[in-house]
């Protein structure tokens, strides 16, 4: 290839449509890395921390979109404290100097100020695209000024944000000159919107084609918007989740009807209490047997067996995602009272593609072995009450050889664990433990074996000072976020975040 | 009653369980050894999230408050109790119309109710009280005493009990009517067991410090 001018092999990496497959080809040769960083235009970055923004900009000068991931998982979950970091704005100012020509951002777990989005906003001509998954720290005032000074935006897209109502009418700042909208997604808002203002934006664009909404907008403005707007595709009022008070029955129902289906996500609604008509394994076999085409699967639940996981492996083998929460922690088989062991090793044995795995119920080593054992393109892991010993851990190290992110709960893993296999964690994005048996002193040991890897100690009570000082080495560690990074040390570390 | 595995490297202490909540089936299990292959561990059930004394201090149960422990554990609040389970994203647990109502009437309830407490100073001529409930942690809560007693303040209250400088510690009282120091246990357990606080000074807290340790 190298006797292939450099305007051919690019032209040959715009047929590369991964970033992993960018990634892939710019470690082969020095040309080939070359070529590829400087027609590289959309640039992922899965740890903010991983990198500085400005080493990544400095890589790729015709950045035009960048994506870029903040908190652990787990913070979804309240898990991590609400000033941890992830901040937004390191990124923004760099792209100011280095990229200007950003069109596209998204964030995913980061804090984003509206002093942020109004820098934002006034900082990039050819703005075109900003989605925001998961953030928080900004307000309507923030959403203003994107309204404002974006013209030419054509998606905003705001997804399960924690946006404070400041009142404003953010949806009024749109200019009467906007006419580029495509996607529009404000379901996360609480506040309520003006509907003539809504209806008036929705009718001078007329590319627009995804419409979300929130609650707070009425049916007769849906009518008017819905009139107003015949190209759209997709209309949303929030995200439709299935709620288990449809039962098993409504389950069977949904598994006769829906062949078609590909993800089905089913939330409990009374996570106090096993009501009449929460589901249960059945509802999960009927969809199994009746939706074939079924891939991706969130179920909360309040009883598994293991004769129906192995049936669902069976009538399922495509499953990518399989995420089973059993609200009782340690629940066993209800029926045979045995572990669910089997019934998720069937799940890892027959499905072949499976990139991510939630666990839960009662579990032993054995399904940690039947895990490293057959979930081979397993990505993500979550482990919450589970296993035994130590040696559960090791077998996913060992055994998962795609294994990017792992997180782990209240499980018996200890030190011996953690440093069975410290090389491992620099071919993973990240590795989350809290409530385990590591100690600081494991901490510390992996910490100084892999200079490469940030270990964060998160210490939330009072008193960090005398962490440092009286805290002994065989002090469980409460919660441990390990990864990798070129970074270094990270400076915006708040007081109760110790890296060692 | 606490759900342990014990094995050979882990070693658990074995505390006493009520019945109450005891389903047949799994006294069942605890008699049926080596069929399931966990052998020689003995599983006993507990509330998610809770641990033994042999975990780290910070996580453990006080002996004393097993039973007001046992009473929290059948008030359906108590299992929403353990951070982060289910793993839920907080507004979808809120957003349920069953549980809406519940909810929303329960953090009325909490709020009007507060978590009043007296704050005595060592000199000061009165009493102030105080909402332990606004806080979100250790720090807004001594930043706030600061701010209320600088007028009778002959000087900060420090962090550091005995370093230099330092004039007055915070204390309080707990469940027990011992008298702690401010800052030991998780937030959590603090406010759910501060009965009043005490701002005493320096050198009187020097004695609680050490005596601990």
């Amino acid at each position: 290839m190298t006797y292939f001018p450099e305007e051919v092999v690019e032209h040959i990496f715009d047929f590369l449509g991964s970033h992993r497959d960018r990634n892939a080809v710019s470690t082969v040769c020095k040309a080939w890395y070359h070529v590829e960083r400087l027609s590289r235009l959309n640039v992922f970055v899965g740890n903010c921390y991983a990198i500085r923004p400005e080493r990544v900009m400095a890589r790729f000068p015709g950045m035009k979109s960048l994506s870029v991931k903040g908190k652990p998982h787990f913070a979804d979950y309240n898990l991590v404290p609400y000033d941890w970091g992830g901040f937004a704005l390191p990124w923004i100012k760099a792209a100011v100097r280095r990229s200007p020509g950003l069109e596209d951002l998204r964030l995913k777990r980061m804090v984003v100020t509206d002093d942020d989005l109004d820098l934002l906003a006034r900082s990039f001509p050819n703005f075109r695209s900003l989605v925001l998954v998961s953030c928080e720290g900004f307000s309507t005032d923030g959403l203003a000024a994107i309204a404002t000074y974006c013209r030419g935006l054509r998606e905003l897209d705001l997804q399960e944000n924690e946006v404070e109502d400041h009142g404003r009418q953010w949806l009024s700042c749109f200019h009467e000159s906007c006419t580029s909208l495509v996607s529009l997604n404000f379901a996360c808002l609480k506040g309520e919107v003006n509907a003539g203002v809504l209806e008036r934006l929705v009718a001078r664009c007329p590319n627009l084609r995804s419409l979300k909404l929130n609650r707070a907008v009425s049916v007769e403005s849906l009518n008017e918007i819905v009139a107003r707007a015949p190209y759209l595709v997709d209309l949303g009022t929030g995200s439709f989740a299935v709620l288990d008070c449809i039962g098993d029955k409504g389950l069977a129902v949904v598994a006769s009807t829906c062949k078609e289906l590909q993800e089905l996500r089913v939330f409990p609604s009374d996570i106090y209490g096993a009501g009449a008509t929460s589901v249960t394994e059945e509802g999960l076999v009927a969809i199994s047997s009746g939706c074939p085409k079924l891939n991706s699967l969130l179920y909360f639940c309040y009883q598994m067996t293991n004769a129906a996981l192995i049936t669902v492996a069976k009538n399922c083998p495509h499953f990518t995602r399989f995420r089973l929460c059993i609200l009782d922690p340690w629940k066993p088989d209800p029926v045979t009272n045995q572990p669910l062991d089997e019934g998720f090793g069937a799940i890892v044995r027959s499905c072949k593609n499976l990139r991510r795995l939630s666990l839960s119920g009662l579990l032993t080593d054995q399904v940690f072995l039947y895990i490293g054992l057959y979930a081979k393109c397993l990505e993500m892991l979550s482990i919450a009450f589970a296993g035994d010993s130590d040696k559960g851990m090791v077998y996913i190290l060992k055994g998962c050889k795609n294994l990017r992110k792992l997180e782990i709960r209240d499980c018996p893993f200890g030190d011996i664990a953690l440093l069975n296999d410290v090389a491992k964690y620099e071919t993973m994005r990240s590795l989350w433990m809290s409530s385990c048996d590591v100690t600081l002193g494991g901490c510390k040991a992996l910490a100084a074996k892999m200079p490469r890897l940030n270990v964060e100690i998160i210490n939330e009570s009072e008193g960090t000072d005398k962490l440092e000082e009286n805290i002994s080495d065989l002090h469980k560690v409460e919660k441990m976020y390990v990864y990798r990074t070129v970074a270094g040390p990270r400076n915006d570390a708040p007081d109760f975040v110790w890296t060692l | 009653m606490t759900l342990t595995a014990n094995t050979d490297r882990l070693l658990f202490s074995a505390t006493p369980h009520s019945s109450v909540e005891f389903p047949a089936r799994l006294r069942e299990m605890e008699d049926v050894k080596g069929s399931d292959g966990l052998g020689d561990t003995e599983l006993r059930l507990g509330l998610p999230g809770t641990s033994t004394a042999t975990r780290s201090a910070k996580r453990a149960l006080p002996e004393g408050d097993e039973e007001s422990h046992d009473e929290l554990r059948r008030t359906s609040a108590a299992k929403a109790q353990v951070v982060g389970w289910p793993p839920i994203r907080s507004y979808r647990k809120n957003s349920f119309p069953a549980r809406k109502a519940e909810a929303e009437a329960e953090a009325e309830a909490e709020a009007a109710a507060g978590l009043y407490v007296k704050v005595s100073m060592d000199g000061a001529p009165y009493l102030r009280k105080i909402d332990l409930s606004v806080y979100k942690g250790y720090k807004e809560l001594r930043e706030s005493l600061n701010h209320m007693f600088q007028c009778f303040s002959l000087g900060e209250l420090s962090r550091r009990e005995g370093g230099s400088g330092s004039e007055y510690a915070i204390t309080y009282e707990d469940k027990d009517g011992d008298l702690m120091l401010v800052g030991d246990v998780p937030w959590e357990m603090f406010i759910s067991s501060c009965k009043r606080l005490r701002i005493m000074k320096g050198y009187e807290a020097r004695g609680l410090e050490s005596r601990k340790h």
